[in-house]
């Protein structure tokens, strides 16, 4: 064998085992292998790594799965105590949105998340912007930076007033993965009680009509009332999907007191609810 | 699977080569079995009034026959009163299962009468040689080999009929030599719409189809023998005038091996063992439709696998037939639907949720002679029959409304029947009881959203539907003198746990414009009634004259008439006939259906009577034959429609046929 071809395969055999015993000794965890990443925010000394399933921002309901590494040790941290505040900059005025706190993810040791609900976005996926205070050993720490959010294609979010007066936001948080059966559907439901500030409303509860306006507003049995789960602080109901395709939840929104604060029943003469929410699959 | 199969065959074929070590050399030559059998009629052998009928023409010649129809094509059987789902249809005791939800392939479809030899028809508990049924049996026999050494003969038919432009063509071929036996045989047959009385043309009645097949003999000794069949058959652009949709194709392999033992020196006498497996393919179209609410796809596919060993034998009074069997059928269907809105996904469903249907079961008769002219004979048939949804989806998809239900359900079925009969110079008489059981079809058990345009009702089966069963009985009676003849024939029918569709209001149904959506589930019973008078009178060697009357009746526990009882109807024919000319005049119609369904969407249909002339002429040339067949059918041009023409669509004008064959040798 030439030893021209002999040069090169030992540098990377020993280029590999001197990698491996490397990791052997020092590992960096990899714990999110199964996520994409949407984005990267810095600061002079950390760099925060935000991930979720597809790797972008969409309006509606997204969790979010963070770490924050440490730029002079490219190690990642394991004890830091985050917040998070999105903002959505209008011409005149500014609004944040629905979000949940920030925690370690269950059996992770670098690894926190959450969620944050958008509630609209502009054409291009501007306007929106992500500010993230951190502390670690006592230190407080800030990053920033403007975040691109896309419109989904079908309304899993949205925000109305309600006959209390008061604005809400609702978004669809699950069935992720719809499918033929009886689907467990999940709904977050939040007041805005200022433009920054949008709390989980409790103790109310929904109707659920899903139809298919493609064939001619069919509707599926065996649907149940959305109702409140405070352990998860989301409403919980069955929904039944017949089919593959496009459906729309007509829904109506019932104070705890059974008061209807939005939506209307599905007639012949009223095809749609005005508070809905659409999956496709 | 298959391998379980294939062993249990070995098994019980092994069970059986011991068996026969015994020698009993006692025999009796009294059989019996066609006393059961309500036709057993040979096919092709010219004297059926169009040599090129289909097999649907020809069943519909039987008196406790009718075909219900979609369109001029793909006609379903119903005996008794009762259709698919409560019959046993077999080709060669071969099972095979339609792969159309909604019933636009009945089996009958897959063959053609040049495939067969005769239709062997049993009512109720009689036609439970095959299989499970509550209305009866139909096995539709493929031709045995034949060792005559009788060489080649070639047969070629040709048809044409004038309404719709109808055209038939079939070549046959047949050598049989002193080992071998071979036999090819190709049809096909091409109709353009036909048209009702008036000269109404009837649109989406078109059809076109041709059937192969190959059948292959080898004589191993004079005791075994082995048959290889296969058939191929396509049907394309076949129009369905009664519904929604057409069919761009159906296509059916049927294959089978079968091995044939006989003796006369052993106890058993004979054994017939087959193996064979059929695949069907259906696929409906509304591409030609210019409106329809929405576009969709319907494809079906079903395949059954399978194998049956028979045996005869005889002592001493007693002749015993045993028929063991077993077939596992996969059915699968789903429809695609494209909205309007081109924005929207296509949507999908299952509506055959990928169903493993597994049976095995055996079947004995014994038939006792007690002298030459009584006899009595017993039959029972028991089975394990499981049903299976193999695919989680379909599963999940039916928990939707059965939350609890599991994938598979397994159910035994039991069927009995005894009958007696008497014969004697001037008259005989039989008598029978018998007791069956079925399964749910895979539509009633697990149907999804399936349209029936009948009552313009989505359907959704029902897995925990209980088996339905059966008490019957039946009378039979003929009285012959000189050159007259009476016979009258009756069954009755209590049908307990009777499936059938229930409306559930709270359900939204699934197709655009439907009523709603109704559940299989069962009324407590069900009863249905028939009885024909048949009498016939010879003028002279040439000329006769027969007639016939019916009668038939149903009814549910909930007071309501049930759906597709035949009214009362009649037939009256006169013959000449030498051997070689034949002419026959009938007149054949039914009354008014006064009793009809109206609460499963049936509509009342008037009485009608139409005429028609058959004609035929036989020449032999040299050794060939020429068989020639024409005539007239609905000579007045009548404009009407049947009760089990599917949503009153009319039935043929007046139509001018000929048929010819040649026989060469």
């Amino acid at each position: 064998m030439k030893l021209k071809y002999i040069i090169p395969t030992l540098c990377i055999a020993l280029f590999t085992l001197s990698c491996s015993s490397e990791d052997d000794t020092d590992p960096i965890i990899n714990e999110v292998e199964d996520l994409s990443k949407i984005q990267e925010i810095d600061n002079n000394t950390h760099t925060i790594e935000l991930f979720n399933e597809t790797g972008k921002f969409e309006t509606g309901y997204n969790t979010i799965s963070l770490r924050i590494k440490d730029n002079a040790t490219d190690r990642y941290v394991e004890n830091a105590s985050i917040n998070w505040m999105p903002l959505m900059q209008m011409p005149t005025t500014a609004h944040s949105s629905p979000k949940s706190d920030i925690s370690k993810a269950l059996g992770m040791k670098t690894v926190y998340e959450g969620f944050i609900v958008y509630q609209m976005t502009n054409l291009d996926g501007s306007g929106w912007s992500l500010s993230i205070d951190y502390t670690i050993d006592g230190n407080t720490y800030n990053a920033s930076s403007d975040i691109v959010v896309m419109q989904s294609e079908f309304q899993n979010v949205t925000s109305f007033t309600g006959a209390d007066e008061k604005r809400y936001v609702l978004a669809l948080m699950a069935p992720d993965e719809p499918k033929i059966a009886i689907n467990k559907l999940k709904v977050g439901l939040f007041a805005m009680e200022t433009m920054m500030s949008f709390q989980v409303v409790e103790d109310y509860r929904m109707t659920s009509d899903p139809r298919m306006p493609g064939m001619g507003n069919h509707s599926s049995p065996n649907n149940t009332d959305l109702i409140y789960n405070s352990a998860e602080q989301l409403y919980e109901g069955n929904l039944s999907l017949t089919m593959t395709g496009y459906w729309v939840l007509n829904l109506q929104l019932l104070h705890a007191a059974g008061e209807l604060l939005k939506g209307e029943p599905v007639t012949e003469d009223h095809p749609k609810s005005s508070l809905y929410l659409e999956l496709e699959f | 699977m298959k391998k379980l199969i294939l062993a249990t065959i070995c098994v019980f074929c092994s069970a059986f080569i011991y068996a026969q070590e015994h020698n009993n050399t006692q025999k009796d030559t009294t059989k019996l079995e066609e006393i059961t059998l309500i036709g057993r009629r040979k096919l092709s052998n010219y004297r059926q009034e169009k040599t090129l009928s289909s097999i649907d023409d020809y069943l519909e010649k039987s008196n406790k026959i009718t075909m219900i129809k979609r369109g001029n094509y793909a006609w379903e059987p119903s005996m008794n009163n009762m259709n698919s789902e409560r019959l046993n249809i077999t080709i060669d005791g071969m099972q095979i299962f339609g792969a159309c939800t909604d019933k636009m392939d009945p089996i009958t479809s897959y063959v053609d009468v040049s495939n067969l030899q005769k239709v062997s028809v049993g009512s109720g508990q009689s036609g439970s040689e095959n299989g499970h049924t509550i209305g009866g049996g139909i096995d539709l026999q493929l031709p045995n080999a034949k060792f005559y050494q009788s060489g080649l003969k070639t047969s070629v038919d040709l048809g044409y009929e004038t309404n719709g432009n109808y055209k038939t063509g079939g070549l046959d071929l047949d050598y049989s030599g002193d080992r071998v036996y071979l036999n090819a045989d190709g049809i096909f047959r091409k109709s353009d719409n036909y048209d009702a009385g008036d000269r109404q043309e009837v649109l989406y009645s078109q059809f076109q189809k041709y059937n192969i097949s190959l059948q292959t003999g080898y004589k191993l000794n004079v005791k075994h023998t082995f048959d290889a069949a296969i058939i191929y058959d396509k049907a394309t652009d076949v129009g369905y005038p009664a519904l929604t949709m057409d069919v761009s194709l159906a296509e059916a392999l049927i294959t089978s091996v079968t091995h044939n033992y006989t003796s006369d020196s052993t106890f058993i006498e004979s054994l017939e063992s087959k193996i064979y497996f059929n695949t069907i393919t259906h696929v409906m179209d509304d591409s030609k439709r210019p409106n329809v609410p929405i576009r969709m796809d319907m494809p079906g596919w079903s395949d059954t696998y399978g194998f049956y060993s028979k045996a005869t034998m005889t002592i001493n009074k007693h002749s015993f037939s045993v028929n063991f069997n077993g077939f596992y059928n996969r059915s699968l269907a789903e429809m695609t639907m494209y909205p309007n809105d081109p924005n929207q996904s296509a949507m999908f469903m299952y509506t055959w949720p990928d169903i493993r249907t597994l049976y095995s079961g055996i079947y004995a008769k014994d038939v006792y002679a007690f002298n030459d002219h009584a006899s009595l004979s017993a039959a029972v048939r028991v089975g394990f029959h499981q049903n299976e949804i193999a695919k989680k989806t379909g599963l999940e998809s039916l928990q939707i409304f059965y939350s609890s239900i599991e994938d598979t359900k397994n159910r035994v079925l039991s069927s009995f029947t005894t009958d007696y009969t008497f014969k004697k110079q001037h008259y005989d008489v039989s008598f029978s009881v018998g007791y069956g059981e079925r399964a749910p079809s895979v539509n009633e058990g697990y149907g999804f959203f399936l349209f029936n345009s009948f009552d313009n009702y989505d359907y959704i089966g029902n897995p925990t539907l209980k088996n339905e069963k059966a008490l019957e009985a039946n009378f039979k009676a003929n009285y012959h003198k000189r050159n007259f003849h009476i016979g009258v024939e009756t069954s009755y029918f209590y049908i307990m746990d009777y499936i059938i569709g229930t409306i559930d209001e709270s359900l939204s149904p699934m197709t655009i414009g439907a009523n709603g959506v109704r559940m299989y589930s069962a009324l407590s019973n069900a009863r249905i009634f028939d009885v024909y008078i048949n009498s016939s009178y010879k003028l002279s060697r040439s000329f006769s004259f027969n007639g016939t009357l019916g009668y038939n009746y149903g009814t549910g526990s909930n007071d309501e008439n049930l759906p597709l009882i035949k009214p009362f109807s009649y037939s009256a024919e006169v013959n000449y006939y030498t051997s070689k000319f034949n002419a026959a005049l009938q007149l054949e119609g039914n009354g008014n259906q006064s009793n009809y369904g109206s609460f499963y969407g049936e509509d009342e249909t008037p009485g009608y009577a139409i005429l028609n002339l058959n004609l035929g002429n036989e020449l032999t040339i040299q050794n060939n034959k020429v068989v020639l067949k024409y005539g007239v059918e609905n000579i007045l041009d009548a404009s009407y429609s049947t009760y089990a023409d599917w949503n009153n669509i009319p039935r043929q004008g007046r139509n001018l046929y000929m048929n010819m064959s040649f026989v060469i040798r």
